[in-house]
């Protein structure tokens, strides 16, 4: 059961895929007029407390923040400081997601200046929240759940606070530039047009106009300096490369080998792969078919990496539409090639629109941290029950013409395909195919695939026989045992709850 | 105290073992997977202490997913170290069947696993090789030896290697006796002699086999690979390639040679081709396989497949790998190509069509066929056979 309500909020359970339907208006932001803004465009002030003071900065506000600055993101935590410093009590804290560097905020949460977190708990932040110490619930959005959630009134946010590498007085940014240039702003669009105030921090400060206007100007508040947003070696950090472990190498050739025996390589195909050492090496394998057989990609889409930039100019793939720079390759080629583009949750993800990318996707390669014999799949909790990723597009992505789950079977004992899975994060219905070391497992539901690959000599197995194998090799694990506290709500892409994480059971 | 832990161990654990006077069993265990399996790794320490009649005892195991025989295995060496047991705690077997006892199976790749890292054996087995490795030699610590060969043994009976070759690289003579003692009955298909130089030591290892398997069973036939690491070995090869008729395969090991030779080991190899020719015509001269030493730069596979081809240029039918990533490399090495394979199906239908016309040369274009150049087509094609690249 998930409960009905949330932090005082009413909530809806989980229908079905396509099943909720809402009718009704989406939620508008207050009415802003230019006599409020300065004449001549210049809406700096002195420092990041000034800008939070002007925006009326009080008890139980909602403040979000963005993770374009991954690991190296200096600024959420500055933000906190000064409300801890101010005084204020009870906020909610409204990441696009949280990273290890964040649990400086740990403190925030034990004295009540931050009531709780609504956003992807990773890490630190994540198991703080397991352990039922947080005020509030947490609430996990995917990224496209995130921008939903925003422009249906479901959050409100009333400071929005934009980390900059690049921008001019009149608020105008983009990432593409600076110390701390990320590519792309684009988990900050619903918060730039939806929040009551929107204060756009940057420590490198441009005269206007700043161009591109990832973020316009003209949804902007106010702008201020800051001596340094992000840790740039953090920012574009060396997890994006390709495994070299054999066994994740084996995963991701036999994922491609896949792709191809299904008939999804072929020409003006589209592609989504993420930024994990597995899925870059699925990109490459997809590389060696495409040069195999002479054919392009029309589009890949997801995080941008040198990897994937390397395709584009050699010709491999069209275009590039970007969710998330991983790294300096990426960056430069989003400032120099038209033809990489950057996207948001709005044109990928968003589920309350008039359609999305995500659907068009012709095959995308996701992760998870547990499988189950019904092809449901969890990314946000550990089978011991402690909450620990976010959920980042991996829901959203979930619409792809074919989802295919490169996971090992097993992790030091611990197996990956299960019974059941401790949270449900995506519905079976949604998954295709789960790729592991000793076998490939395809959807029954996709016969399509099942015919297409029978003959290919590929490891094809019922996912019931990964799941005994994993057992005759680890052991048949205990479930995790949980109070009935409720910790965390799952979010479905449609605004509804689909699972709910409880606290962990302490001996 | 045994077993390793730390960050980036996997799949391991380290165990303290403390004997008590009073006070019974105290098990005092840091997983990271408590919540699955800490309930069944409790029960499994239980019985082992059981087992060996510990009654009072504080243990301390840290564990980072190690299985359940690399847990045995560990805690054993520890009750091992502080008593002088000769009991044995083996878990039911779970590997998967052995097909075992073809004397001349392929052996193109050979899988060197470190004898005391339990994370590298788990999987080996999905990379396909002809062979695994389970090394106690060169990659274990002198101080850690014990500990190796029982989670060796262990490995032997539980992990499947879907049907690799189960070999074990034994340590150089007397202590690998030991190691062939403790090993024999538990699975073990083929035994690498290390640094072997003189026919005696195959009869040594193959006595102390008989004896044991005589006494535990299982009936089975044990296979020997003697490792040629020396000058003398060199100069004795033929004896020890032909010292029994369980010797299948003879290695050459070039590290040691080349120290041996007082000469630096290159990457064109001339220094040891004297050696290396040797070793082929000794084999080929005893009816066994011979078995090129391993490429030592993991990261380079164009210069691991140049090497591989000029290895089976020479004769050599297999080689060493240390990395996952060669074995695919060295199986395309050794495959033959697809013109010598259409040239000697050309060359035996040429040879059968003169036969029925009752011809007694015969001839393809303008080159003459002979019996040696029969033999070789066949030979290509029972190569090819085995690749299935004919029927």
């Amino acid at each position: 059961m998930v409960p009905d309500q949330v932090n005082g909020r009413e909530q809806i359970p989980y229908k079905g895929v396509g099943k909720y339907i809402p009718d009704a208006n989406r939620h508008a932001p207050r009415i802003a007029s230019c006599a409020n803004y300065p004449a001549n465009g210049d809406k700096r002030l002195k420092d990041l407390k000034a800008a939070l003071e002007k925006s009326g900065l009080r008890d139980g506000m909602t403040i979000s923040t963005h993770h374009h600055f991954r690991n190296g993101d200096l600024l959420a935590n500055q933000v906190f400081d000064i409300a801890h410093e101010m005084g204020v009590k009870d906020l909610t804290w409204f990441p696009s997601a949280s990273f290890p560097c964040h649990e400086h905020l740990v403190q925030y949460l034990e004295d009540g200046t931050i009531h709780h977190i609504e956003g992807s708990m990773n890490g630190p932040l994540g198991q703080y929240v397991s352990e039922g110490r947080m005020n509030g619930t947490g609430v996990l959005r995917s990224h496209g759940g995130r921008y939903q959630a925003v422009q249906d009134g479901e959050v409100q946010i009333d400071i929005a606070v934009i980390g900059s590498p690049t921008a001019d007085p009149f608020g105008n940014a983009n990432g593409l530039s600076g110390d701390s240039a990320c590519g792309l702003l684009g988990f900050a669009l619903a918060d730039s047009q939806y929040a009551d105030q929107v204060i756009v921090a940057t420590d490198n400060l441009v005269e206007f106009p700043c161009i591109p206007w990832q973020i316009q100007g003209n949804y902007v508040d106010h702008v201020v300096e800051v001596e340094r947003l992000g840790d740039p070696g953090q920012i574009v950090s060396g997890t994006t490369r390709i495994t070299r472990s054999p066994d994740r190498l084996m995963l991701a050739e036999l994922t491609a080998r896949f792709c191809d025996a299904a008939g999804i390589i072929r020409d003006g195909f589209s592609f989504q792969s993420g930024a994990g050492g597995t899925s870059l090496a699925v990109g490459e394998y997809f590389r060696q078919i495409m040069q195999e057989k002479k054919i392009r990609a029309r589009f890949a889409r997801g995080g941008s990496n040198q990897y994937l930039v390397s395709m584009l100019e050699e010709g491999l793939v069209d275009y590039i539409l970007d969710g998330q720079t991983f790294d300096l390759d990426g960056v430069r080629s989003m400032a120099e090639n038209p033809n990489h583009v950057w996207t948001s949750p709005f044109t990928s993800y968003n589920y309350h629109s008039k359609g999305n990318f995500a659907g068009m996707v012709d095959v995308v390669i996701l992760g998870a941290t547990e499988v189950d014999t019904s092809f449901n799949a969890n990314v946000v909790t550990h089978s011991d029950g402690s909450l620990l990723h976010g959920i980042g597009g991996w829901q959203n992505c979930l619409f792809s013409k074919t989802v295919i789950l490169p996971i090992p079977l097993f992790r030091d004992r611990i197996p990956v395909v299960k019974d059941r899975v401790t949270t449900l994060c995506g519905p079976g219905e949604l998954i295709d195919v789960i790729v592991t070391e000793r076998g490939i497992a395809i959807n029954p539901l996709r016969k399509d695939l099942v015919e297409a690959t029978r003959d290919s000599g590929l490891p094809i197995k019922t996912i019931e026989e990964l799941k005994s194998e994993a057992e005759r090799i680890c052991g048949v694990p205990r479930s995790a045992e949980f109070e009935d506290e409720v910790v965390a709500v799952i979010k479905w892409v449609d605004g509804t709850i689909i699972d709910a994480v409880r606290k962990v059971r302490q001996e | 105290m045994a077993g390793n832990t730390g960050d980036k161990v996997r799949s391991d654990c380290r165990i303290k073992l403390t004997l008590a006077e009073k006070g019974g069993i105290v098990i005092n265990m840091e997983s990271k997977v408590t919540v699955m399996y800490g309930e069944a790794n409790l029960q499994l320490v239980r019985e082992i202490m059981e087992f060996f009649g510990i009654h009072h005892a504080t243990i301390d195991i840290e564990d980072s997913g190690a299985l359940p025989h690399v847990l045995a295995a560990r805690l054993e060496v520890c009750i091992k170290k502080i008593s002088n047991t000769r009991k044995e705690y083996l878990l039911p077997i779970s590997r998967g069947e052995i097909v075992g006892g073809e004397p001349g199976r392929f052996r193109r790749s050979r899988l060197y696993l470190p004898g005391n890292t339990p994370a590298m054996m788990i999987n080996a087995g999905i990379h396909q090789s002809d062979g695994i490795i389970l090394d106690l030699e060169d990659s274990v610590a002198a101080e850690r030896k014990d500990e190796a060969r029982i989670l060796v043994r262990n490995a032997l009976r539980n992990i499947d290697f879907f049907g690799a070759e189960r070999m074990v690289r034994i340590n150089q003579l007397p202590l690998g006796l030991e190691d062939t003692a403790i090993l024999a009955p538990h699975g073990v298909e083929l035994i690498l002699i290390p640094k072997c130089e003189e026919d005696w030591q195959v009869h040594e290892v193959e006595k102390v086999v008989s004896s044991t398997l005589e006494k535990t069973g299982p009936d089975q036939q044990i296979f020997f690979m003697p490792i040629i690491e020396s000058a003398l070995g060199v100069e004795n090869a033929f004896r020890i390639a032909s010292a029994s008729k369980n010797v299948v395969a003879m290695a050459i090991g070039l590290e040691d040679l080349c120290a041996d030779l007082g000469v630096a080991r290159t990457a064109g190899g001339k220094e040891s081709f004297f050696a290396r020719t040797r070793i082929v015509n000794a084999c080929k001269a005893a009816g066994i396989q011979p078995i090129d030493s391993v490429f030592s730069d993991v990261t380079n596979m164009e210069a691991l497949l140049e090497n591989v081809k000029k290895s089976a240029a020479l004769g050599f039918e297999g080689m060493g790998c240390i990395h996952p990533g060669q074995i695919r490399v060295i199986h395309q090495g050794f495959r033959p190509g697809e013109p010598e394979v259409e040239k000697a199906l050309k060359i035996l239908e040429a040879y059968r069509e003169a036969r029925k016309n009752g011809l007694g040369v015969v001839s393809l274009g303008s080159k003459m066929i002979d019996a040696p150049v029969v033999a070789r087509a066949e030979q290509t094609l029972q190569l090819a056979r085995k690749y299935r690249l004919i029927k």
